[in-house]
């Protein structure tokens, strides 16, 4: 388990109607458009994960000036890399959906719950993810998952 | 109980929050008169079978979503997005 720190994310919302020109926008800024639902796509300058209904997290300095809102979210994330052979069965026990290779692949991202919080999952590599978690949860993210995995190992 | 958002498929009921009748998606005009903004307000059906909801994807995509489901079987037969749903 392992931080993460991104130096910028950015919350891009496009103005009602304006998502394909912020999305085009957005590709020649960085070289990403926005993802679709429940992806997480990235390149070797930024990444952009889906993160709700209209709503996408950019790890980017972006501008998007009447096109979207953008939000620098920068401080307000606390993002955990879970990683190991048992990483679905740790998760298992605190996410009510299917994390399974062959149902949430590389580049699946998810809004949903870990214990009470709620959380955006992204897998990142064969036994990877990325938890995202609002910032004031951070230890309790940490707590759930330490928990968790110990709970795991002790079967 | 399981839903299913249009955005993030199949999710548990514990990730909605429920909001009630669907009755919101058709408010009346602003001069609809005093019995048709009564109705609006405060009454509502009781059926004994197909009903719509207003259910929020709280814990996921931030959505509001029209379920139709029958509260005889529980069955939901539909989700739409509310936002595509014509007013
Ligand atoms: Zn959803």
């Amino acid at each position: 388990m392992t931080e993460v720190t991104l130096d910028r994310i950015m919350s891009a919302a496009p103005f009602a109607g304006l998502t394909k020109p912020a999305s085009a926008a957005l590709k020649e800024q960085i070289g990403l458009g926005l993802s679709a639902p429940g992806r997480a796509i990235s390149n070797r300058r930024a990444r952009v994960i889906w993160a709700g209904q209209r709503m996408w997290l950019v790890a980017a300095d972006v501008a998007l000036d009447g096109l979207a809102a953008v939000t620098d979210q920068s401080d307000a994330w606390a993002i955990l890399r879970i990683e190991g052979p048992g990483v679905v069965d740790v998760l298992a026990r605190l996410v009510p959906i299917d994390l399974r290779a062959d149902h949430f692949k590389g580049g699946h991202t998810a809004r949903t719950m870990l214990g009470h919080m709620s959380v955006g999952i992204t897998r990142v590599g064969a036994q990877a993810f990325e938890v995202m978690a609002m910032r004031s949860m951070a230890a309790t993210l940490v707590h759930e998952l330490q928990s968790a995995a110990e709970n795991v190992a002790a079967r | 109980m399981r839903i299913t958002c249009p955005h993030c498929g199949e999710r548990d009921r514990r990730e909605f929050y429920y909001q009630g009748d669907a009755v919101a998606l058709a408010r009346p005009a602003p001069d609809a008169g005093a019995q048709a903004w009564d109705d609006y307000l405060h009454n509502r059906d009781n059926p004994a079978g197909d009903t719509q909801d207003l259910w929020f994807h709280e814990a996921g995509c931030g959505a509001w979503i029209v379920v139709t489901r029958n509260t005889v079987t529980h069955a939901v037969a539909d989700t739409k997005l509310a936002a595509m749903v014509k007013r």
